[in-house]
């Protein structure tokens, strides 16, 4: 290009290497800093075009112009990447969506699963009187006056509440009647399930409270056999009957769900 | 001192100015840059040597520039330029390290 850009490269150890040469090279530099010779003039005029043109490239190249420069085979090149990836990215989303949707469908399965678990285990729970119920229902007062009421008495008001529909019956606040509920005779009262329950008796019972109180009321029935030992029967129909005393649950012994149900 | 003058103030314009690189220009203005850089250090090795000549300057100035861009301007149409201007880039880094070794060895005597 010209005779002093294709200078041939000094060698490492090149004679005039010396520590005076680099003194005198170093004057050489300040004395042109300190007097500028009218030939620099174009120099400074193409240095300050170089400035300015990096300078410009430098900014233009911090634009977010990434693609601005590029030709187009590498465009081209760049497109297809893009698209490729995003094909890729479209088969992972549509497995990820498919996975999600067997995920949603398993664990709504065993949401409905759990719901129809613990409605059933309340249901029952409430049947064997191992939770606290509440409900529409009546309370039932029997005054016994002249401790004539007898147990067989209070059992056949029992068995025409459960004819009835009753859903949970307590005695007195104190003692859960269900299946298992064991009646004794005892000295003034009965003993319900090792529980001493005595006159008056309060029966709170839950169910349907029209169909609970007609039925103590036929003719040979329970009020019926309560008044003819002078007791009376008061019966007050509730809008909410809470009964909180539980029993406790026992497994069986001896028994096992047979197959087949 | 009017060379070092002239880097400053062209900086400072391209700063102030802030100018858009018109749309013809964008693919030479950065290997137009690397090959002045080159003339630059070559004409500062040449002054340190000596023999520094401002038309001479100019002309490797301009030339470089001139052909740099002519270079890419003819990859461009061949379907090569993205390789030519590596390959241009390349060249001249190599001119630019020896050149400053050059400079180094003038200065510090390293």
């Amino acid at each position: 290009m010209n005779d002093m850009n294709d200078a041939p490269q000094a060698p490492l150890d090149e004679p005039h290497a010396t520590p005076g040469h680099a003194r005198r090279s170093r004057a050489k530099l300040l004395e042109a800093l300190r007097k500028p010779s009218r030939g620099q003039l174009a120099g400074a005029v193409l240095v300050g075009l170089l400035g300015f043109a990096m300078v410009t490239q430098v900014k233009s190249n911090q634009q977010d112009d990434t693609y601005a420069g590029l030709r187009s085979s590498d465009l081209v090149q760049l497109l297809n990447g893009l698209n490729a990836e995003a094909r890729r990215a479209d088969k992972e989303i549509a497995d990820l969506e498919q996975t999600r949707s067997q995920l949603s469908d398993s664990s709504q399965r065993r949401q409905a699963a759990l719901k129809r678990a613990t409605e059933e285990s309340t249901t029952l729970g409430i049947l064997a009187g191992t939770v606290p119920a509440q409900g529409p229902g009546i309370r039932i007062e029997v005054t016994d006056p002249k401790d004539k009421v007898t147990l067989n008495n209070l059992l056949d008001g029992v068995e025409e509440l459960r004819a009835a529909g009753a859903e949970a019956i307590e005695f007195n606040d104190d003692v859960r009647v269900v299946a298992q509920t064991s009646f004794e005779d005892a000295e003034r009262g009965v003993v319900i399930d090792g529980h001493r329950v005595s006159a008056p008796y309060v029966i709170d019972v839950i169910g349907n409270p029209d169909t609970l109180a007609t039925t103590l009321d036929f003719i040979g029935g329970f009020s019926f056999d309560v008044k003819a030992s002078d007791g009376d029967v008061k019966v007050n129909k509730l809008d909410n009957v809470k009964i909180t005393t539980v029993t406790k649950p026992a497994s069986p012994d001896f028994a096992s769900s047979a197959d087949g149900q | 001192m009017i060379a070092a003058i002239g880097l400053v103030v062209g900086i400072i314009l391209g700063l102030l100015l802030t100018p858009d690189v018109p749309q013809w220009l964008e693919p030479y203005l950065p290997i137009a840059v690397v090959a002045a850089l080159d003339a630059v250090f070559g004409a500062l090795r040449a002054f340190l040597d000596g023999i520094f000549n401002d038309k001479v300057f100019v002309i490797s100035f301009v030339s470089n520039v001139v052909i740099a861009a002519l270079i890419v301007f003819l990859g461009d149409k061949l379907g090569v330029g993205a390789q030519l201007s590596t390959g241009v880039v390349v060249v001249l880094g190599i001119r630019i390290f020896s050149n400053v070794a050059a400079i180094r060895r003038h200065i510090f005597h390293a």
